[in-house]
């Protein structure tokens, strides 16, 4: 069946926009109830009135803000609330103190020119005045105000705590509605409050905990991929469903799944995965493989140490496997090039045939090059008073995986290879 | 049949970018699949790592620069502040369509402001409707910069809500990059290096015109046959091989071979090679002054590093202070007494080398010494007696002798 350009345009644009956007528009996988949770709560603060504060908490790529936008974006479809709720969004990354934090909350409530240059003496009272401003600018009532601080457990280390604390603070007794609401990734996170902050919190927390069973996420896989009812091509459409449906039935992605599941279960690792695989698709390729898959997985997984191993010059090899003989005898106690440098000249002497003996600069400048990469890392500062061949240090790779990149290097010498596979005996 | 395929760039720059990327055209490929077309989204930061010369910053700046992306290529070693970092990535946005370059500089202070920034310039440079490229060279300096500047950029287009892709270059593994409390994980992907093969490839490409591509060849593989083993780094072997071209062809200039004696081209060149390896690999001389070494036809043995220039000639006393010195810095203290005094006690055959101390002083480094301790050994160790005045003579030998060792 012959697949227009078009048509596959408009497949990697909806795919990568699914897997790849932040805003994440899609459906939320097995958060229902904490969706419901969080809507109550923020249906109470907009059409009721009521105060209110609460922590997502949930590991790296669980949904947090996915969540909390997926429910922002219904609340402001229900006709109670259109257009009575402002929103101050705050980011633990970009407001890194609390004159910045400030100065984007006026900044966001549009209050620019009514702060104009006033000097306020304490941050309680500057966001007292933010909140009765908005009160004025809207004469019966005052509009519910939502403050969202993203990487909630960077504005614990501000000085004081003093944001939070003022705005839990307003969130519990001022006449404005105000809901705070954090998303972090700390499950501690209650720990680092300060006492007086702490008390000021509601405690009301809602966790993501990426609570589902492998049956619900190849489900998962099979919807993230497939194409939507109202896609133009039709035909395509149903060709492109029933290819991902053989796909969750097809042996091989159960396993690459399998292991990715293992590995990781939330979502976001799942997402990178598919785009992958989506990229790959093509005129030519108009449907994914299993094989696309297994590409994909193996592109993901690669060990990255391993890869820095296989492309270093023998010589490096030579100190990496010298460095592996000292670990062995002195049981994992750091060493410095001296020691380096008498390993291999050991070897040298000893059991190399196809080996110069390099001068003692040129292996300098090879393990000179390791340090640069970081194999290999100094305990401690490097001083002006000690010299460089005594500089104790210690290597970053263990046994394992050096046994596994020696395996996998081109043109290994045979010299080479025994000498690390053999044990002290020869010592 | 071209490598490159790709349905939103026309094939005849495809072929032309295909050209000048040589061996690396599965990395160019995968990229070009992963940026899709030009408004298409794509991974939000990606992280490509491999080693010295394996082609990342060429690669990158040849592919952005070929396919017209809109991009910004900054180094992080060059802006080694947050401030000189997010100033740069702003003024190279905002000369992105004129070509000269504007004098003021926005001034950027925090990641805040630049978010803001960024996105006005982006309205202001049409650029809303295409993936913008931040690209971010050595990017291990990010880590010494303030703790939110990595995290931020890989998230800039969750923060900025626009289509912008940040690409961070390093040598080093992500597992070092990793802050503690986790992060967005970027698309990791890795550029391999060269084989021996593609470094005979690129090397070959660099053939002057006088001589033929296989003469050329034979040179490289001989080259990489001394080299290989030691470094495999594709600048440094383009540096030796431009150096000691000249001294190759040598024998084909002055008639003596043909460009086909193989055996008597690599008897000239061989021990000239080793030489290099000593001194121009090691910079411890100038390449310049390397040529005119070579030009000189001296004997070979006259080429000394830098290293072989310390050794000089010190005075009587002198001498025997560097003796003391390197005596007093490898042996532990409680010897003294039995090498140094002429009537000594005998030392009871205690079990005092402890477990750390077996092994060699050698291997561990000299220690710190007092200055009392270098004078009483100086004392025993000089025959004749050494007048007190010499002591004030000594100390002035002393401050030579320190500057000496500390070169």
């Amino acid at each position: 069946m012959a697949v227009t350009q078009i048509c596959m345009t408009m497949v990697q644009k909806m795919l990568r926009e699914r897997l790849c956007h932040h805003r994440a528009m899609g459906k939320l996988f097995g958060i229902d109830q904490q969706y419901k949770h969080l809507l109550e709560l923020l249906k109470q603060t907009t059409v009721c009135g009521e105060s209110n504060s609460a922590l997502i908490i949930g590991p790296r790529g669980s949904g947090k803000t996915a969540l909390l936008n997926r429910v922002l974006k219904d609340l402001r479809e229900m006709k109670q609330v259109k257009e009575n709720l402002l929103e101050v969004h705050l980011n633990g990354l970009l407001q890194t103190n609390d004159k910045v934090a400030l100065k984007e909350i006026t900044r966001q409530l549009h209050l620019e020119n009514v702060v104009g240059d006033k000097v306020f003496g304490s941050f309680a009272e500057n966001l007292a005045f933010l909140l009765e401003a908005l009160r004025k600018g809207n004469r019966t009532s005052s509009c519910p105000v939502l403050f969202v601080l993203d990487e909630f457990d960077l504005f614990v280390h501000h000085k004081n705590q003093t944001l939070l604390y003022n705005l839990f603070d307003i969130s519990q007794s001022a006449q404005t509605p105000v809901t705070v609401i954090g998303l972090t990734c700390r499950q501690d996170i209650l720990e680092l409050l300060e006492k007086r902050v702490k008390s000021r919190f509601s405690h009301r927390r809602i966790y993501l905990m990426n609570s589902f069973a492998f049956k619900q996420y190849i489900r998962i896989f099979k919807e993230q991929l497939s194409l939507p009812a109202e896609f133009p091509d039709k035909a395509f459409a149903q060709k492109w469903n029933s290819n991902i449906q053989l796909l969750t039935e097809d042996k091989t992605v159960q396993d690459i799944l399998q292991n990715l599941f293992h590995y990781s279960k939330d979502l976001r690792s799942l997402n990178f995965l598919l785009m992958l695989a989506v990229s790959n698709v093509t005129v030519r390729h108009p449907l994914i493989t299993a094989s696309d898959l297994q590409e994909a997985s193996k592109q993901y997984r690669m060990d990255s140490k391993a890869n820095i191993v296989h492309g270093l010059s023998v010589l490096e090899i030579c100190l990496i496997i010298a460095m592996k003989h000292l670990n062995d005898v002195y049981e994992g106690e750091p060493f410095n090039f001296q020691m380096v440098y008498n390993e291999f000249q050991k070897f040298i002497q000893r059991k190399a045939h196809c080996m110069y003996n390099f001068e003692k600069p040129v292996v300098m400048k090879a393990f000179e090059h390791l340090l640069q990469l970081e194999l290999v890392k100094p305990i401690e500062r490097p001083s002006v008073r000690s010299q460089r061949e005594y500089l104790l240090m210690e290597l970053l790779l263990d046994n394992n995986q050096i046994m596994d990149a020696l395996q996998a290097y081109p043109n290994c010498p045979t010299d080479v290879k025994q000498w690390a596979a053999s044990s002290l005996s020869w010592l | 049949m071209p490598i490159l395929e790709h349905p939103a760039y026309p094939p005849a720059t495809l072929l032309c970018l295909e050209s000048l990327v040589p061996c690396r055209e599965s990395q160019v490929s995968m990229l070009l699949s992963i940026f899709g077309e030009r408004q298409q989204l794509s991974f939000p930061s990606i992280f490509i790592y491999g080693h010295t010369s394996s082609g990342k910053t060429y690669v990158m700046k040849t592919l952005l620069n070929t396919l017209q992306l809109p991009h910004v290529f900054v180094n992080c070693v060059e802006c080694f502040t947050s401030r000189l970092l997010l100033e740069e990535i702003l003024i190279q946005l905002q000369n992105h369509s004129s070509e000269t370059r504007r004098a003021s500089p926005v001034p950027c202070d925090t990641f805040n402001d630049f978010v803001r920034l960024f996105k006005q310039a982006l309205v202001s440079q049409n650029l809303q409707d295409q993936t913008v490229y931040v690209v971010l060279d050595r990017a291990e300096q990010l880590r010494e910069m303030e703790a939110n500047i990595l995290p931020a950029f890989l998230r800039l287009q969750e923060l900025t809500d626009r289509n912008v892709t940040v690409i961070l270059l390093s040598e080093i593994v992500w597992e070092m990059f990793r802050p503690n409390t986790g992060c967005f994980e970027p698309f990791i992907l890795y550029f391999p290096d060269y084989s021996i093969g593609h470094l005979q490839k690129i090397l070959s490409q660099n053939h002057p015109p006088e001589y033929s591509a296989d003469f050329y060849s034979a040179y490289i593989n001989i080259l990489l046959g001394v080299f290989y083993m030691v470094c495999r780094d594709l600048k440094e072997l383009q540096h030796l091989a431009a150096l000691n071209f000249s001294k190759y062809c040598e024998p084909v200039v002055r008639k003596e071979a043909k460009e086909r004696d193989t055996r008597k081209l690599w008897k000239n060149i061989e021990p000239h090679l080793k030489k290099a390896m000593q001194t121009v690999y090691l910079r411890e001389i100038s390449s310049s002054q390397w040529e005119r070494l070579q030009c000189e036809e001296g004997e070979l043995g006259q080429i000394k590093g830098l290293s072989a220039h310390a050794h000089v000639e010190l005075p009587y006393y002198s001498k025997f202070l560097l003796i003391a010195a390197y005596l007093a810095s490898y042996n532990p203290v409680r010897t003294d007494k039995r090498f140094f005094l002429k009537h000594h006690g005998k030392i009871k055959k205690t079990n005092f080398m402890k477990k750390h101390e077996k092994t060699s002083n050698h291997l561990l480094g000299p220690k710190p010494f007092p200055l009392d301790r270098l004078l009483a050994i100086l004392y025993s160790i000089v025959d004749n007696r050494v007048a007190p005045t010499a002591n004030i003579f000594s100390q002035h030998l002393y401050k030579d002798l320190l500057t000496l060792i500390s070169q």
